[in-house]
């Protein structure tokens, strides 16, 4: 034991733990406002179905919420016993950072949760939904605070140093920090996505299963055509993300694109593997120019490669590849959902063919959003706090023993949950589509339960 | 506080003893929250049958979350306030903070999976909420014992610890049972008197544990005790705690009688009673330790930020910390009364 880096260590822990944490963040936040609009579309139009679809997911909310929140106590825990340097050198910035999302975010949403899960026939209608609504805004505004830190992370500004401490100067300046706008964007709307998939999978599941009720049939919809505006506004802002990540971390970008050399009218490269020992790429498949385009809206741009940077890069194969995932998928999104829109929009249904690829994209949104977070976090290092701390300056003295241990009993547990999650899901599914089936075979006039 | 070199005229001396008193206090609230949820997770088992279970994890349900909310507050305040001591307490601490923290998530997540999972997985998420119940309030109560006596490395100190983590699952216990015996009617009203009264003899002793312990960790809170005039100023902490005690164990002696005459007066005393003790445990322990956060090692101003954090962070506790009690008594009283039946 004593061989393992206890530095390495704690990163593996603290990726593992926080890539678990964000699974359900990710699908909270963005369940939590498709339950409004399911709420709020039954008040106005007091049909059945929309009450149905609400009390199907509810229960899945109520699930992803507990996971999150258990998922996420554990991070609270983490960020301390792993990166002892990260407060004591910035902790004067994410200090009152991460203190303001419990006092704001955390108890509001966990508060409301009781009244949403529990409360519908103690209070009225209306504080019902206002109470739903407290959810959705409170995972919301946690997702702007920790954001608003993991931005600063990239983009530090408002601060000076100190005696080796950061000392804020400007509150504005450092919570609407260069990148947060695009990441705050960029992360809520990939949210939206992955909910988006996540209820037209379900949906379509049930309804490869012959359960074509009017409340799978709407949920089917409302996902298929919110799907098919977000990707391009996705795509675009993921766009302008990559513009702000050039001018601040142009490195991250040069491993993002794996561009060795510093040239004009650099290549996009589509397919290859980077070789970081002999500093380029086997199989390169690229066009040419096309980088220098989009990064700099000329043909011509230059373009600085790795090589610049000497020792000071990320490494490149996981940025690499990573990135191509979270965009190969992006890409894949905006196919589905443009023709799967096009064909419930022209022929009033789906075709089975359909179906099964949103059962198979169900947690499509996961992988692109993992991705995405293995770009950004990979992309930055060595630095932990981009030009003021390294990852290695910030780690902590607990033995490798202690962390191997507790990280090894994670990971158990992490697997564990996640299949039960997955399984569960699946299984109210069915519960689902059984209960329909039965309301169908009562005789006429009789309402099911 | 000149012996510490403090002046609390300062922000530098003020903020940080504003911010112990508010993570002092989150934890207190966290623990008795958590501390009766934690109580019927460990009681569930002894339940009849499946319907008991249901009332007794409806009648906890709706607060759980924010219950457990408390802690990420008050851990919370220890990182952002304190980073000095959040780093020797918690590195002490690693293990038995990742068993508690896998122990929550297996607790937190069975409220969920035990109501969705197929039947036949049922019985298991039950098993792991009780389990996941048991083994947090004996980790919460082992890093107590360790807090106590100051993070030594040694088998006595370990052992106390052990100790002390089987006290504080009496303790939940006796606070869950008082919960049951408010929020149920029938035959489980009459099990959790049962449960309290044989819970109450181990809580007195975990009490009675730490009293005795804490003096002789340092010489300092030994002579802060026994020293005159401190001890007779003092002697009503203990004095009450009797009386509690006492007042608690007549009144679990006579609800059998009124709950078989249907009558309900008094149901809320013996949950009101444990909380008294708590809150008394809770403050002789802060007077002993106050003003160290790590005894004899760290106290609360070395340990603090600097002052122009903690003050960006007092504006938000001031005006958002009575909002947050304020929505959270609004939530007890809309379930306010005997639990039902909830569904979503
Ligand atoms: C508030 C800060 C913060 C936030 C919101 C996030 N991260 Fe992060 N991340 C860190 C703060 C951080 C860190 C403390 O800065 C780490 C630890 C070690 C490191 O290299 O950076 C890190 C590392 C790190 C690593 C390992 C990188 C490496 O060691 O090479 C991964 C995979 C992620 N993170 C993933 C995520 C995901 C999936 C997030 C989505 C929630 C996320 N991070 C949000
Ligand atoms: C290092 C980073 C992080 C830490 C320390 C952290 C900490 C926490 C904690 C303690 C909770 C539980 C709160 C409760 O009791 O209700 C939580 C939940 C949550 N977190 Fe995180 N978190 C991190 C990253 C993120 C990120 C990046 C996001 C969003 C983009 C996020 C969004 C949420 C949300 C929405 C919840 C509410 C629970 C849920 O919806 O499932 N967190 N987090
Ligand atoms: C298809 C076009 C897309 C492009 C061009 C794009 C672009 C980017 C870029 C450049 C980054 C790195 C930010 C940095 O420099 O730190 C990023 C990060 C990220 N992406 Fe994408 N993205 C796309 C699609 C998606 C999709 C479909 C999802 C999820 C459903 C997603 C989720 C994320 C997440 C969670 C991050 C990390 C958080 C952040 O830095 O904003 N992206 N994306």
């Amino acid at each position: 034991m004593e061989s393992l880096d206890p530095v390495v260590l704690a990163r593996i822990q603290f990726a593992a733990n926080i890539t678990f944490h964000i699974l359900f963040p990710t699908i909270s936040i963005g369940l939590g406002w498709f339950l409004l609009f399911f709420k709020i579309r039954f008040v106005a139009t007091q049909q059945s179905h929309w009450m149905d679809a609400y009390q199907f997911w509810i229960k899945i909310f109520a699930l992803t919420f507990a996971l999150g929140v258990v998922s996420g106590i554990t991070m609270s825990f983490q960020f301390g016993t792993n990166w002892p340097g990260f407060m004591n050198t910035v902790g004067n910035v994410a200090g009152p950072l991460l203190a303001y999302e419990v006092l704001t975010a955390f108890f509001l949403e966990a508060t409301m949760l009781g009244i949403m899960l529990f409360g519908r026939g103690r209070v009225s209608e209306r504080v019902h939904t206002l109470a739903t609504f407290l959810v959705a805004a409170g995972t919301t505004a946690s997702a702007f605070w920790i954001l608003a830190l993991n931005s600063w992370m990239h983009t530090p500004a408002g601060y000076a140093m100190i005696n080796g401490k950061a000392h804020v100067i400007s509150w504005m300046a450092v919570i609407f920090n260069p990148s947060f706008p695009y990441r705050l964007t960029h992360m809520l709307m990939a949210s939206g996505l992955t909910v988006a998939f996540l209820l037209a999978g379900i949906s379509a599941y049930r309804w490869l299963k012959n359960d074509k009720a009017r409340d799978v049939v709407a949920t089917l919809r409302t996902a298929m055509f919110v799907a098919a505006i977000l990707t391009p506004l996705q795509i675009i802002v993921g766009d302008l993300h990559g513009l702000n990540t050039l001018k601040y971390e142009p490195e991250k970008i040069a491993a993002m694109e794996g561009i060795w050399d510093t040239q004009a009218g650099a290549p996009a490269v589509l397919i290859a593997i980077p070789d970081a020992a002999s500093q380029s790429n086997h199989y390169e498949l690229a066009i040419p120019k096309l980088a220098s385009f989009y990064l700099t809206h000329d043909w011509h741009g230059e373009i600085k490669g790795i090589k610049a940077f000497g020792e000071q890069h990320p490494p490149v194969a996981p940025v690499f590849f990573a990135f191509r995932i979270m965009v190969g998928v992006g890409l894949l999104m905006l196919a589905v959902s443009w023709f799967v829109a096009w064909q419930i929009h022209a022929r009033k249904d789906i075709t089975a063919l359909s179906a099964k690829i949103l059962v198979v994209m169900t947690f499509a949104g996961w992988i692109a959003l993992v991705s995405g977070w293995y770009v950004t976090e990979v992309g930055r290092q060595p630095w932990l706090v981009y030009g003021v701390l390294t990852t290695a300056q910030a780690a902590s003295a607990v033995s490798a023993k202690n962390i191997a241990t507790t990280l090894l009993l994670y990971f158990l547990l992490y697997v564990a949950l996640l299949i039960s999650y997955i399984s569960v899901m699946f299984h109210l599914a069915k519960k689902a589509i059984y209960k329909n089936d039965l309301a169908e075979q009562l005789p006429q006039g009789v309402q099911h339960v | 506080m000149s012996e510490f070199g403090v002046n609390l005229f300062t922000p530098a001396g003020w903020l940080p003893l504003v911010f112990a008193l508010v993570m002092a206090l989150s934890i207190l609230a966290y623990v008795i929250l958590d501390g009766y949820d934690l109580g019927v997770g460990i009681l569930l088992q002894k339940a009849d049958d499946l319907s008991q279970k249901n009332t007794m994890i409806a009648s906890i349900s709706p607060f759980w979350d924010a219950n457990e909310t408390w802690l990420v507050l008050g851990i919370g305040i220890l990182l952002v306030a304190f980073p000095l001591a959040h780093g020797v307490i918690l590195g002490a601490l690693y293990l038995p903070v990742a068993l508690m923290l896998i122990a929550l998530t297996l607790r937190g997540v069975a409220f969920d999976f035990r109501v969705k999972a197929k039947t036949q997985h049922q019985l298991l998420w039950d098993q792991v909420f009780y389990a996941g119940s048991l083994l947090a309030s004996w980790s919460q109560g082992f890093m107590l014992g360790q807090f106590i006596t100051g993070f030594r490395e040694e088998l006595n100190s370990y052992l106390f610890s052990a100790l002390i983590g089987f006290c504080l699952i009496a303790g939940y216990r006796l606070l869950g049972a008082g919960w049951l015996i408010m929020k149920t009617e029938g035959p489980l009203q009459y099990k959790a008197v049962k449960w309290a009264q044989r819970s109450l003899w181990l809580t007195a002793a975990g009490v009675l544990a730490i009293s005795a312990a804490t003096p002789w960790v340092s010489s300092r809170i030994f002579d802060k005790w026994f020293s005159f005039p401190n001890v007779l100023m003092l002697l009503p902490i203990p004095a009450m705690t009797l009386v509690l005690f006492g007042v608690m164990a007549r009144s679990l002696a006579r609800l059998p009688i009124r709950l078989a005459q249907d009558n309900q007066y008094g149901t809320a005393v013996p949950f009101a009673c444990t909380v008294g003790v708590f809150l008394l445990s809770f403050y002789g322990l802060a007077y002993s330790i106050f003003p160290w956060l790590v005894i004899d090692r760290i106290t609360i101003w070395q340990a603090a930020s600097a002052p122009e954090a903690l003050l960006v962070i007092f504006y938000g506790v001031v005006v958002v910390l009575p909002i947050i009690i304020g929505y959270t008594i609004f939530a007890y009283r809309v379930f306010w009364g005997k639990a039902t039946k909830l569904s979503y």
